[in-house]
């Protein structure tokens, strides 16, 4: 009963929110570069960089907005050194991604010693605080939990809203759509293959560096090494967990985000004294994985998912 | 003489040494339909793709509606009212029509796609060319046909006036292509102007009032449909008369293969098939005819190992088959040429040399004591490039640089090389050119003479018919029984296609 208990407290699912935002931003931002057709491994360097970018431009004065644009400015330079190779180039998307997260995440780590060379702890900012948003409370279930977030929060559902509006709402979008589903059909009508798909791996690379930005700005007050534990990672499998959709993508990482939360309290409760806490640990994996492969059988990839295009190919 | 509303002049392309387009002229006037006639590689392509800005001329220009076009602008086109429909759809499957329609008519950066007002424009267009559709089905769960439909819809809905369809028959039934041609009638009827691009000579005599031919990238000649034949035009496109392939009376042999009663379980798209009775002789070539999608692929498979029977037995040699598989099926000697020879038939990026002996790597002479006997392979390519005329580099080439024609060749080479007993044709001659197509016959009656038994799958009913020795026709899983050679009119066999004839076949055992 204990254990049930904890579903129906308002505060389990404020903590849910909070930790699904930064799941939220980057796996939009991963959306939106695989609609375009380019699978951006990059993501998880890609956050880090955004997490250490954000907090410092925080650090130095910049202010906590002048931190979250610093972060996607970073992104979306981190995005265009990915497309400029996997899209104008056509290498391969795998290599490229996993080789922008590895230079993205080792110069982040020297650029923070070099900038702050002689400190023993992480030095603090002083973080988003929670806003309250009254009109929120009254959504049915997630309502009262939506209406305590920080503002970064906030952003990260309405880049859902944004996203899904442009990609099923607009010509731009449904250009996005038709170029991860058959490039040659863009191309026909004199639009720019090569210019969307910069574009789409751009702008989502900027968002992948938000969601890391939120973790230095609105989760915690500093920047540490590891904290992004593998979060590119899960967003790359929300992105599949959704099959390619922005409302069941975000879902999922809610989904996600409860598991996690549930098993943080979980381990606190009396049940959790006698088992490893590692166990806990790989709650959220494991149901993810179930959750995965359960949703995602009848997903539709889009069909031009990591095929690069050549002019005059056909 | 009407306006001309397409002129191109004096059009010259040069890739390196080969001359893709030599001093080319042609006019288009409104509300005609001109074919642009030419075997692969004479030119036609390139062409288009100057039309289209996808390549710049080395010389000439392009005048649509008495306005230049800049060169190389891949909208200077469009925008001036040309509206192309690829041999190569460039649809997005998982898109709807109406989304596929709309795609690229307005400004990328506008806040709204308007769905109400298009799918208005796009009903009434539907309506006024008689193009049955529905907006919101899904392109992945259309036919040929009707894909093909969307490309056109696609076209007007850009307000094209002048509409060039590349090879547009290639893909489709004779039902379909019929229907095809009366749109385009209609289509000239109301003004619209359009090159029709096809290898296809009756098709051309039919549907075209005037025929532009392509030779080597110069133009031969342009002709009057009324003034012309079938056969001057074949002659012109080719460069020197053909003689038709002709068949000998051959006495049949014993029974090579048989199939009794056999019922598959539906593969993937592959209807299964129900109580199919085939029966495939030495020296007899039997032709399947019938619209693809209606158990020809399940009868191909099943030649091929790629499946077993549910029910039913398959026999060898007269002996019923226990164990059958791919491997099985070739070491009994069944040769295969296989429907789509750039996925099933061939590797892409393997060379010559290793596409050829794709089926045989195990065997003598390719093998010794598991290890790839390189020497043997490449002098068996070598022979094989010699014998059937496979223009190309050298063995070692990729096969993806080789064209349809001369990948063919390779395949048939490779199947005909050791007297197969058995040869299973899917589509030997889907997309080729005229020339090609004569290969591929006469190799196939040359191996029938020799004795092999050929099952032959054709969507083309004239192949068909000219090649085959007995005639079935496939529907729905289920195979007409055996009609003679010249024992039957394409209207009885049409028939069949439909299902119609089966209905009635029914029908009568019921009484």
């Amino acid at each position: 009963m204990e254990i049930l208990e904890i579903f129906l407290t308002a505060s389990f699912w404020t903590a849910a929110i909070r930790i699904a935002s930064p799941l939220i931003l980057a796996t939009m931002g991963e959306l939106i570069c695989e609609r375009a057709g380019v699978l951006n491994l990059g993501i998880e360097g890609i956050m880090v960089a955004g997490a250490f970018v954000g907090w410092f431009g925080a650090y130095i004065g910049m202010g906590l907005w002048g931190g979250v644009l610093l972060a996607f400015v970073v992104g979306m330079f981190l995005g265009l050194l990915h497309a400029s190779m996997t899209v104008s180039l056509g290498l391969s998307q795998h290599v490229v991604g996993l080789g922008i997260t590895l230079l993205a995440t080792s110069l982040t780590y020297y650029a923070y010693r070099v900038a702050l060379p002689e400190v023993t702890s992480p030095p603090k900012i002083e973080a988003f605080q929670p806003i309250s948003v009254a009109i929120l409370a009254y959504i049915p279930i997630l309502g009262p939990a939506m209406a305590e977030q920080t503002p970064l929060t906030y952003l990260a559902i309405a880049t859902v809203l944004i996203t899904s509006f442009v990609l099923y709402r607009t010509p731009l979008g449904l250009a996005l759509r038709a170029v991860g589903e058959n490039p040659s059909s863009v191309a026909a009508q004199g639009l720019s293959v090569l210019g969307l798909r910069i574009g789409a791996v751009v702008v989502g690379s900027g968002l992948m560096a938000l969601g890391g930005a939120f973790l230095t700005l609105s989760a915690f007050d500093s920047f540490f090494f590891g904290m992004v534990n593998g979060r590119g990672w899960v967003c790359i499998a929300l992105v599949v967990f959704g099959a390619w959709k922005p409302h069941k993508a975000f879902l999922g990482a809610i989904l996600f985000a409860a598991f996690d939360a549930f098993q943080i309290r979980l381990q606190q409760s009396t049940i959790g004294a006698d088992i490893p806490y590692q166990i806990f640990l790989m709650m959220p994996y494991f149901l993810s994985i179930a959750a995965l492969v359960v949703m995602s059988r009848k997903a539709e990839v889009p069909a031009a998912l990591m095929v690069p295009f050549y002019k005059g190919e056909r | 003489m009407g306006e001309v509303v397409l002129r191109l002049e004096g059009i010259t392309k040069n890739f390196g040494a080969l001359k893709a387009n030599e001093n080319v002229s042609l006019n288009l006037e409104k509300g005609e339909v001109l074919a642009l006639l030419g075997e692969n590689g004479a030119g036609k392509t390139t062409l288009m793709n100057i039309l289209f800005g996808q390549y710049t001329a080395d010389s000439g220009r392009v005048e649509v509606f008495g306005k230049t076009l800049p060169p190389g602008m891949a909208r200077a086109a469009l925008d001036a009212g040309v509206g192309m429909v690829h041999q190569h759809f460039t649809l997005a499957h998982n898109l709807s029509v109406l989304e596929n329609v709309i795609l690229g008519t307005s400004s990328l950066w506008s806040w709204k796609l308007r769905y109400k007002l298009a799918r208005q424009q796009l009903l009434e267009l539907a309506n006024r060319y008689h193009l049955k559709i529905n907006p919101d089905a899904k392109v992945s769960s259309l036919s040929v046909g009707e894909r093909q439909r969307v490309e056109i819809l696609k076209a007007l809905f850009r307000q094209a006036k002048i509409l060039i369809l590349d090879e547009p028959t290639a893909v489709l039934t004779p039902q379909e292509t019929e229907s095809l041609f009366e749109t385009l009638t209609e289509a000239t009827e109301q003004g619209l102007s359009i090159i029709f691009i096809s290898h296809k000579l009756h098709e051309v005599m039919k549907i075209a009032q005037k025929v532009a031919i392509l030779r080597h990238g110069k133009l031969v000649a342009t002709k009057e449909t009324k003034e012309t034949s079938p056969n001057e035009l074949a002659a012109l496109m080719v460069g020197n008369p053909i003689n038709p392939t002709a068949v000998t009376k051959r006495e049949s042999g014993p029974v090579l293969m048989e199939l009794l009663n056999v019922s598959t379980d539906t593969q993937h798209q592959s209807k299964g098939l129900q109580n199919v009775s085939l029966r495939l002789c030495s020296g007899e070539i039997v032709g399947l005819a019938g619209v693809s999608g209606n158990g020809q692929t399940s009868i191909a498979d099943l030649v091929a190992g790629l499946i077993t029977p549910s029910q039913g037995k398959l026999h060898l040699d007269g002996k019923p088959i226990n164990r059958w598989s791919p491997r099985q099926s070739v070491l009994s000697g069944i040769a295969r040429i296989p429907e789509d020879r750039h996925h099933a038939g061939t590797i892409a990026d393997f060379s010559l040399t290793e596409n050829s002996i794709i089926e045989r790597y195990r065997d003598q002479p390719f093998a010794r004591h598991g290890w790839v006997n390189w020497q043997a392979a490449v002098g068996f390519t070598q022979e094989l490039i010699k014998q059937y005329d496979v223009r190309c580099p050298g063995p070692d080439t990729r096969i993806r640089f080789l064209s349809g024609g001369n990948m063919q060749k390779l395949i048939l080479g490779r199947v005909l090389q050791n007297d197969p007993r058995v040869i299973l044709a899917h589509q030997p001659s889907r997309g080729l050119d005229i020339g090609a197509v004569h290969y591929v016959h006469k190799e196939l009656l040359e191996a029938r003479q020799k004795g092999a038994a050929i099952l032959l799958i054709s969507e083309d009913l004239d192949e068909i018919l000219k090649l085959s020795d007995i005639i079935h026709v496939s529907s729905e899983g289920r195979v007409s029984p055996p009609f003679q050679r010249g024992k039957v009119t394409p209207t009885e066999l049409g028939g069949w296609m439909s299902g119609a004839a089966f209905a009635k076949q029914e029908s009568m055992h019921a009484s």
